[in-house]
């Protein structure tokens, strides 16, 4: 059948299996917008920014493991999303950003609403397209969709002119094109089977890519087969549950102190997809000293990248569990999980629990272990990712590699729209602020996000960092706005309350998760609240720092 | 510090040199040269480049180009296996008394005259780049007026061919 490129468009989207878009509209994407309403099947949220509607579309896809979609028109709704497409990136999240641009007549001069939007791009997604052939428009599509969720996965974008979107082609419906991961064979993952059945204190560490590719189950019989334990990197937490007791949580410059201790202790560490990011690795020579490091990754680039592995094997995660798992036998290391445990035993009772702690325990109570959490960036980010027990992947939503303060309302509302569940973003007054006209969104699509704005009247992490390492000058740090938020929630129509007191969290935070639409609660906490343990930026993990 | 030529296959689709040099710039690979031209198939072109590195930075740069999805094969030629060549134009002063010499080198090194006018000349090199070196290491004295070196290709010896390798992201 003849179909317009706009109509081609809807139809492939609906094709991929996509069920929410997130876009705004404008000039240079009329004609998609058109098919969207006469369509009527495709289920758009229109967010207050296009920046908001990129964060959604990756909220919706980490909390989904769909691809996540947006529509953006030329020019500035381009430029907008941006720092969302980068943010995807950097953390390898599934996402389709679709552009209209100019006339193809029009590109090149300059014209108005023009951007290169495939140039600016260029670095920060897997790959992008200009589409300047409607006869390529369906194929340009699908392609798009296979690379952002194959692979190592991430966004793309595809920019289409505004001409392409009124001419028509020949649309002939496909089947999306099935990624199959490639085997591995037995003899590629002998020596790291030895090296690991032969080890006494291995370590596991999961990345992000334990919870992209949905190895979560496969992670958890290799720990048990070789009776290791399990820390996690930002991006990894989930992958393991925090209740097991093998779980060590987060590792790294805010990982916990028994991580720490347990990565000095290990002789054999094994990375299931992690990059070796400077949080974690820290100082990238010694955490290699004395260790035998084996890396799974799915990204050959990434092997020996930022530290050099004795044993690497580039896979699937699945693929290699599903040939590793038989050629090791059931180990029995329990010296080694007991002292794990007394590392985490010493760890429970030693450490202070800060204000957040308190309110974010507090809120557990009244999620399950589906609920979606999500978080801005800063100290709210790293005490969610502390103290809030990750049972199940897909679960915790946060920008770890690009780290972009804004991120989580958006972020919020996707994941709250993708899995239809009760929502919740610890965010802070910093954070917040960015792009907190998303409000808006959350309200008129009746979402039900549950916002913990942990409000300390300052930029909390960077404040840590002037106390640490710049001798207490809070260049520009302190905030002293006099934003009410409880006003400001009601203007936006949506419930605000305040919460004084982390002691009594829990009678506000009942309240707040028995409403029906979004929350917004503002919780006063001290500005002087530290995140700890820390390590500094590329010191290495024996240099952890407990007490401040 | 060595250098390595490393060979690709290309999409032959406009920007894709684009992503190429802004792959090199943002993880900061220190190029030599880099050429790029047609193939005896119009769906690829090919880029040769020059790496100054070592073994790990090789490593990382094919891994990198690889993962660009415009990049269909990529290789490292390595010495013994691969014929090396680059073309080179200098033109170079010479007035009627020093034109007997230059000829002499010319005859030496195998090069051409492509231009003669009263008080220069333009000269024309193939070979491999220390050949070109060489040669333009003689010529220097009798004053070099401008100089383009076309950067090294090449292809591997035998009958093998890039386009039969496997995919490096296959190699597992």
């Amino acid at each position: 059948m003849k179909l317009s490129g706009a109509d081609i468009v809807i139809q492939c989207l609906k094709e991929q299996g996509t069920d929410t878009v997130f876009g705004y509209p404008g000039g240079c994407v009329l004609d998609i917008y058109d098919a969207i309403y006469r369509d009527g099947t495709l289920r758009h949220i229109l967010t207050a920014h296009e920046q908001g509607a990129a964060h959604a579309a990756d909220g919706y896809a980490r909390a989904t493991g769909k691809t996540g979609v947006c529509i953006a028109t030329s020019g500035p709704g381009a430029t907008n999303l941006v720092t969302g497409i980068a943010t995807a990136y950097m953390d390898s999240v599934p996402l389709v950003a679709i552009t209209g641009n100019v006339t193809v007549s029009n590109l090149g001069r300059d014209s108005f609403q023009e951007v290169d939007i495939a140039g600016i791009t260029m670095p920060v997604t897997k790959h992008n397209y200009i589409v300047k052939d409607v006869n390529a428009l369906a194929d340009t599509i699908r392609e798009a969709f296979y690379i952002a969720n194959s692979g190592r996965k991430g966004p793309v974008l595809v920019d289409i002119p505004k001409n392409l979107q009124t001419e028509t082609a020949e649309f002939t419906p496909a089947k999306p094109a099935i990624y199959t991961p490639k085997s591995v064979k037995e003899e590629t993952l002998r020596a790291a089977a030895r090296a690991i059945a032969e080890a006494k204190r291995p370590l596991i560490i999961a990345g992000g890519g334990a919870i992209s590719l949905n190895a979560s189950q496969n992670l958890m019989q290799f720990a048990k087969r070789i009776q290791a334990p399990v820390a996690s990197t930002l991006m990894g937490l989930g992958a393991f549950p925090a209740s097991d007791g093998q779980s060590l949580g987060l590792i790294g410059m805010h990982g916990t102190d028994a991580g720490a201790k347990a990565f000095l202790r290990a002789d054999t560490v094994i990375v299931c997809g992690m990059r070796f990011s400077d949080r974690v690795a820290g100082d990238r020579q010694k955490f290699r000293e004395n260790k035998v490091i084996v890396q799974f990754d799915i990204d050959a680039a990434e092997i020996d990248k930022n530290v050099r592995t004795d044993l690497s094997v580039m896979a699937d995660l699945n693929e290699i569990f599903k040939v590793l798992l038989p050629l090791l036998p059931q180990a029995d290391r329990k010296d080694w999980l007991k002292e794990v445990a007394a590392y985490k035993e010493h760890e429970k009772n030693s450490a202070p629990l800060p204000e957040a702690g308190k309110i974010i325990g507090a809120a557990k109570k009244f999620t399950d272990a589906d609920t979606p959490v999500a978080t801005d960036v800063g100290q709210h980010q790293m005490w969610t990712a502390q103290y809030y027990p990750f049972e199940k992947p897909r679960t915790f939503v946060s920008s770890g590699g690009l780290g972009t303060m804004g991120f989580g309302l958006g972020a919020a509302i996707g994941a709250c729209a993708g899995t239809g569940r009760k929502t919740v973003l610890v965010t802070g007054d910093g954070s917040f602020h960015m792009n907190l006209n998303e409000l808006c969104t959350a309200v008129k699509y009746d979402l039900p996000v549950v916002i913990l704005l942990m409000n300390n009247n300052t930029l909390g992490m960077v404040r840590q960092w002037q106390t640490l390492f710049y001798g207490k000058r809070y260049s520009q740090t302190t905030l002293d706005r006099k934003t009410d938020y409880v006003k400001l929630a009601e203007a936006f129509g949506a419930k605000g309350m305040t919460l004084k007191d982390p002691d009594s969290a829990e009678s506000v935070l009942a309240e707040a998760f028995s409403a029906d639409g979004p929350v917004l609660v503002d919780c006063r906490i001290g500005i002087d609240e530290k995140v700890l343990p820390m390590i500094a930026p590329g010191k290495s993990f024996d240099s952890i720092i407990t007490k401040m | 510090m060595k250098k390595f030529t490393i060979t690709a296959l290309l999409a032959n689709k406009s920007g894709v040199l684009t992503r190429i040099s802004g792959l090199f710039a943002r993880r900061g690979f220190n190029i030599d040269s880099i050429s790029a031209c047609a193939t005896e198939d119009d769906e690829y072109s090919r880029i040769t480049l020059v790496l100054d590195g070592d073994e790990h930075i090789l490593d990382q740069l094919i891994k990198q180009l690889d993962k660009l999805i415009d990049v269909k094969k990529i290789a490292c030629a390595s010495e013994k296996d691969s014929v090396f060549r680059e073309l080179c134009l200098v033109k170079v002063k010479a007035e009627a008394e020093k034109r007997a010499q230059l000829i002499e080198i010319k005859e030496i090194y195998k090069a051409k005259i492509v231009d003669l006018s009263p008080d220069s000349m333009i000269l024309e090199i193939t070979g491999e780049p220390n050949k070109l070196d060489g040669f333009i290491n003689v010529i220097e004295p009798y004053g070099i007026l401008e100089m383009a070196r076309t950067g090294v290709t090449a292809l591997s010896r035998g009958d093998k061919c890039i386009k039969d390798l496997v995919d490096y992201n296959d190699l597992i």
